[in-house]
């Protein structure tokens, strides 16, 4: 028998290996992509590589710029942002402070559950059935642009926003609100010059968090965006967002090819993006947190 | 405030119809979604389509071999995320002192949280397909889909066993218990729902999931059940989108992927409401 403070110990140590695991499994992450990756940039060069405005992977002599896949990943993502912002935010204010308590107690549970719907029913909506209502609206050759798949990352993201933004504006402490309405303020003049000015990094936080989400989202845009690698002119024409590049293109690049390790620059590209959203949002967050916590 | 308390009121009011209205946008824009699936995909779906096999081509027959698929990468994922994320929560929550490094662990956490899906499926692909030579099967899509859903269930995890109260922690120290048999024996049972709540949403989120098995688990077709964890599998998300996109009889597989997403749809939706009442109920609990 070993002696309890050993096995205190031993547990302890163990325990530690295991709260480790998502810093081994990030580094991992980090160190196979630039594995992979990196010998794209020394091939043709960092630079060449982003702003290069030709995607012709499969070509001889190949060619390898990302630029219109990076512009329609931006263009897609800001267009949901516009759907998604505006309606989540609002809908969040509304479920916190204006609706009746019985009635968030069922939409607060029910928006949760929503945001379990998977991906790949979005994209099968988007593209049988707000692609073909879009073409027929506007006139288009195809129903699969940027469009589309602005409106149903938009949709996606609302969920994610609305919940976290609901939290961000109800963990504004009472004290706050009481003292506003104490004061004669209208309810409105209380949420929208007291509780919304206090929540705002956590709304922020939200958004943010949003954002990264809809520039990672893989399947809705793989299905809906058209696939087209070019400039988007409009976005009323087909794009090839970064995800869906590699989800496309990865089961017919050949292992080790150029085309394989341009794949992992972009998951690079895409890494590093996400990631700096991320750090964005945890600092608004701590921001938050102090500012509520009043320390 | 000069205004009239008139005016105060409209603008109240006002204000207040725009957002009532952005939350009607919101929850009928997703409720629309969610009707065009089942009511296109309910009548294709029966006890047949359930349990058979697919025949002629993937153009008639069931979805059994999907469903089975997604069931095996599920239990696989699960059963590795779990205890590694609950875990790492008890290390989190009752071992380690604030400072920099759990500071550090939980960027970690945070940032792993936010990696665009699609990379975790190059990950899983470069490592447990060609690495480890693992091939693609259900045994490189499980782990994959593991550490997608990792952070997940170490939040859960942390939330529920913060929700314990120190009392229950003190009074086990008092009878001279150890710290580890304090977790295991007070602490751990009482934050158990909150846990099983945090790994329920991993299974409808692993359910769902696509991009991270495009190239590490799933094939569009197979004409067996998978015989072992290092065979491909089918799975229903992907089922979904391969008859959609590399169909070959569009006419008659895209009925058969409205009656698969229904499936999933239903599966996952009925997955998550068992983890939010399972988690009010226990918020109620803790409160008392």
């Amino acid at each position: 028998m070993i002696d309890w403070k050993t096995k205190e110990k031993i547990v302890k140590k163990v325990l530690y290996i295991f709260a480790l695991s998502s810093i081994i499994f990030l580094t991992g992450i980090v160190i196979v992509l630039f594995n992979e990756g990196l010998p794209i940039f020394k091939e043709i060069g960092i630079f060449d590589f982003i702003f290069g405005k030709e995607w012709y992977p499969t070509y001889d002599p190949p060619s390898f710029g990302i630029l219109p896949l990076l512009l329609a990943s931006v263009v897609v993502t800001l267009g949901a942002m516009i759907i998604s912002i505006p309606i989540g935010v609002s809908s969040a204010i509304f479920i916190s402070y204006i609706l009746p308590k019985r009635f968030k107690i069922i939409v607060k549970p029910l928006i949760e559950l929503l945001a379990g719907v998977p991906s790949v029913i979005y994209g099968l909506f988007g593209m049988k059935i707000l692609g073909p209502f879009l073409r027929e609206s506007f006139g288009l050759p195809t129903g699969l642009t940027a469009l589309t798949a602005s409106i149903m990352l938009g949709i996606m993201a609302l969920p994610t926003i609305v919940s976290l933004a609901e939290d961000a504006i109800t963990s504004v402490p009472k004290s706050f609100r009481d003292a506003s309405l104490a004061l004669g303020g209208t309810k409105w003049e209380t949420i929208s010059r007291i509780i919304v000015p206090t929540a705002t990094s956590g709304i922020v936080t939200a958004i943010i968090l949003g954002i990264g989400r809809a520039i990672g989202e893989t399947m809705t845009v793989l299905m809906v965006a058209g696939g087209a690698a070019m400039i988007p002119k409009s976005i009323l024409k087909p794009v090839r967002p970064m995800t869906a590049s590699i989800a496309a293109e990865m089961g017919e690049a050949p292992v080790g090819s150029a085309h394989y390790h341009a794949l992992f620059g972009i998951a690079i590209i895409l890494f590093v993006i996400t990631l700096f959203f991320n750090i964005l949002a945890d600092i608004a967050s701590e921001r938050f947190k102090k500012k509520v916590v009043g320390k | 405030m000069n205004e009239k308390l008139s005016a105060r009121n409209f603008k109240q009011k006002l204000f207040f119809s725009i957002f009532a209205f952005a939350l009607l946008v919101a929850l009928g824009a997703l409720a629309l979604i969610i009707y065009f699936i089942f009511s296109k995909g309910i009548g294709v779906v029966n006890w047949e389509f359930i349990s058979q096999m697919p025949r002629n081509g993937m153009s008639e027959g069931g979805i059994f071999p999907a469903l089975l698929g997604s069931f095996y990468l599920v239990v696989g994922a699960i059963s590795i995320a779990a205890p590694l994320g609950v875990f790492a929560a008890i290390y989190l929550t009752e071992y380690a002192k604030k400072g920099r490094g759990v500071r550090l662990i939980r960027i970690g956490i945070n940032n792993l949280a936010g990696v665009p899906s699609v990379v975790f499926g190059l990950f899983g692909l470069a490592v447990f397909v060609k690495y480890l030579g693992f091939g693609v099967s259900i045994i490189s899509g499980a782990i994959t889909l593991a550490i997608v859903i990792l952070p997940t269930i170490i939040r859960a995890s942390e939330e529920a066993l913060m929700a314990v109260p120190d009392e229950y922690r003190r009074a086990s120290f008092a009878l001279g218990a150890t710290r580890w048999q304090t977790v295991k024996k007070v602490v751990l049972p009482a934050a158990m729902p909150g846990i099983l709540t945090g790994c329920i949403l991993g299974v409808g989120r692993v359910a769902g999931e696509t991009a991270p098995i495009i190239f590490t688990a799933a094939t569009f077709f197979s004409m067996r059940l998978p015989g072992s964890i290092f065979d491909e599998v089918m799975a229903l998300p992907y089922h979904i989108y391969a008859l959609v996109t590399a169909g070959t009889n569009p006419y008659k597989q895209v009925p058969l992927a409205y009656g698969t997403a229904v499936v999933l749809l239903a599966l996952v939706l009925l997955i998550n409401l068992v983890a939010i009442v399972l988690r009010i109920r226990y918020d109620k609990m803790m409160k008392r």
